[in-house]
C-alpha cells in the first residue's frame, strides 16, 4: 500500500511533470521565471493550493458529481458529471480565497512573500489540471492527496529550475530576435527533452 | 468605422499575437498540436469561446461590481466551456478523447480570461467579439503552423493523409520520432517567435 503511494508521488514529480511533460501552467511558467526567488515563492504557493485543491475535488467529485454518486440523497438516477468544471473552477477560486485570508490573518510572513501570486494561481492550468486529470484517472481519496502533493512539487521544481537557468542565460549572446521569449521557449524545450528520460521508467 | 473593425480583427495575428508575443494560452498550444485534426479543433473551440466570453461579458460590463468581476468572468466561461465539452463529445468523440483535459482547460487558457479582463470590459459588445475572433485567429495561426509542422515531418501525414509515403510502408521518407514528442513543439514555437520578431524588430523585449 506504501508502496503504491510512494510510485505514485514519485510518477507525479518526475515522470508526470505537470509543466514539463503535460504543458500545464505554461503562461505563469514563462512569464514570472525571470528571477529565482519570485520562482521559489511561487512553487511554494502552487504546492500549498494544489495539495488543498485536488482533494477536495476529489471527495465533491465522488460524493455529489460522479453518476449515481446522489444516492445517498435518493436521486440514483441524477448524473451531474457536466457541472464538474464550474465546480472545479468554483472550489479553486474559493480555495485560494480562503487561504489568501488565512495566511493573512495567521502567517503574514509567508503571506507578503507570496504577494500577487496568490490570485494569480486561480488562473494557473496546472491547478485546474490536476484535478481534472484525477477525475479522469479515477483516483481514490488517498492517491488525490498524494498525486496533489507531488504534482505541485514537480511544478515548482521545473519552474526553479528555469529560473536559475535564465539567470544564467543574461551573460549569453544570442541573436537579436531570439532574446527573451524565444530563448526561453528552447531552454524549456531542452529542459522538457531532459524529463522525457525518466519516462521510461516504470514504476 | 469599417477600418477600425477590419484592425481589431486582423491586428493580434501579426502585430499583437496573443501567443508570441503578449505570452497567453501557451498550455494547450504545446500539448494539442502532435496532430493537425486535434489543433483544428482545439483553435475552433478556442476562438468560439473567446469571441462569445467576449460578447457576453462587454454586454453586461456596466453591471459587474469590480471586486467579483473575475467570479463573473469565470462562471461565463466556464459555461461556455461546458457547451463547447459538450458539443465536440456529441460530434467529434474520438478527439474529444484525444484531446483529454485540455479542453476544460480553456477555462484557464489565460487568452480567454485575458482578453475579457483587458478589453472587453472597456469596449461595446460588436468590437469586443471581433477582438475574440481575432486573438483566436492568431491563437489559430500559431497552433495550426506547429501542427502541420509536427505531422508532415513526424509522421509524414496532414489529417491523416499520407503526404510522404514512409519507409515503413515501402515510401522513401524516414519519420523524425522528435517531431510528435512533445519538445519540439517548444522548439517550433521558439523558432517561430524568432522568425516573427526577425521581421518586426519593434516587438523585440527591451533589456
Amino acid at each position: 500500500m506504501f508502496e503504491h503511494y510512494l510510485s505514485l508521488f514519485v510518477k507525479s514529480i518526475f515522470i508526470e511533470n505537470m509543466a514539463l511533460a503535460f504543458f500545464l501552467g505554461m503562461c505563469t511558467f514563462l512569464g514570472v521565471s525571470k528571477r529565482v526567488e519570485t520562482a521559489v515563492g511561487l512553487g511554494i504557493a502552487v504546492i500549498v493550493v494544489q495539495a488543498i485543491t485536488v482533494p477536495v475535488n476529489n471527495l465533491l467529485y465522488t460524493n455529489v458529481l460522479k453518476p449515481g454518486a446522489l444516492a445517498w440523497a435518493g436521486l440514483e438516477n441524477v448524473d451531474l458529471s457536466f457541472l464538474g468544471f464550474i465546480t472545479y473552477i468554483g472550489v479553486i477560486a474559493a480555495m485560494v480565497q480562503i487561504l489568501e485570508m488565512f495566511l493573512d490573518k495567521f502567517v503574514p510572513s509567508l503571506y507578503n512573500a507570496l504577494g500577487i501570486f496568490l490570485p494569480l494561481i486561480t488562473v494557473n492550468c496546472a491547478i485546474l489540471g490536476g484535478s481534472l486529470f484525477m477525475v479522469e484517472r479515477n483516483y481514490t481519496f488517498g492517491e488525490s492527496v498524494v498525486y496533489g502533493f507531488g504534482s505541485g512539487i514537480g511544478w515548482a521544481l521545473a519552474i526553479i529550475a528555469l529560473a536559475g537557468i535564465r539567470e544564467r542565460l543574461k551573460y549569453s549572446n544570442p541573436p537579436k530576435a531570439l532574446r527573451g521569449l524565444g530563448l526561453t521557449f528552447i531552454t524549456a524545450g531542452l529542459m522538457a527533452m531532459a524529463f522525457m528520460l525518466f519516462s521510461g521508467i516504470q514504476l | 468605422m469599417m477600418k477600425k473593425y477590419k484592425e481589431v480583427l486582423f491586428d493580434p495575428i501579426f502585430n499583437n499575437n496573443p501567443i508570441a508575443l503578449q505570452i497567453l494560452g501557451i498550455c494547450s498550444a504545446l500539448a494539442v498540436t502532435s496532430k493537425m485534426e486535434t489543433a483544428v479543433i482545439m483553435a475552433l473551440a478556442v476562438t468560439l469561446v473567446t469571441a462569445f466570453s467576449n460578447f457576453f461579458v462587454s454586454i453586461i460590463r456596466k453591471h459587474i461590481p469590480s471586486s467579483i468581476r473575475i467570479i463573473v468572468e469565470m462562471t461565463i466561461i466556464a459555461s461556455l466551456v461546458i457547451i463547447a465539452d459538450q458539443i465536440i463529445r456529441a460530434y467529434a468523440f474520438d478527439v474529444s478523447k484525444q484531446l483529454s483535459v485540455y479542453v476544460g482547460l480553456i477555462i484557464t487558457n489565460c487568452i480567454v480570461m485575458g482578453r475579457a479582463e483587458a478589453y472587453a470590459l472597456k469596449h461595446p459588445p460588436v468590437e469586443s467579439f471581433l477582438d475574440g475572433i481575432g486573438n483566436g485567429l492568431g491563437y489559430s495561426f500559431v497552433l495550426l503552423t506547429v501542427g502541420f509542422v509536427r505531422e508532415l515531418f513526424g509522421s509524414g501525414k496532414l489529417f491523416g493523409y499520407t503526404i510522404f509515403p514512409t519507409v515503413n510502408n515501402g515510401g522513401w521518407y524516414t519519420t523524425n520520432g522528435l517531431f510528435l514528442m512533445p519538445p519540439s513543439a517548444f522548439f517550433l514555437i521558439g523558432v517561430l517567435i524568432w522568425i516573427i520578431r526577425t521581421f518586426k524588430p519593434e516587438q523585440i523585449e527591451s533589456e
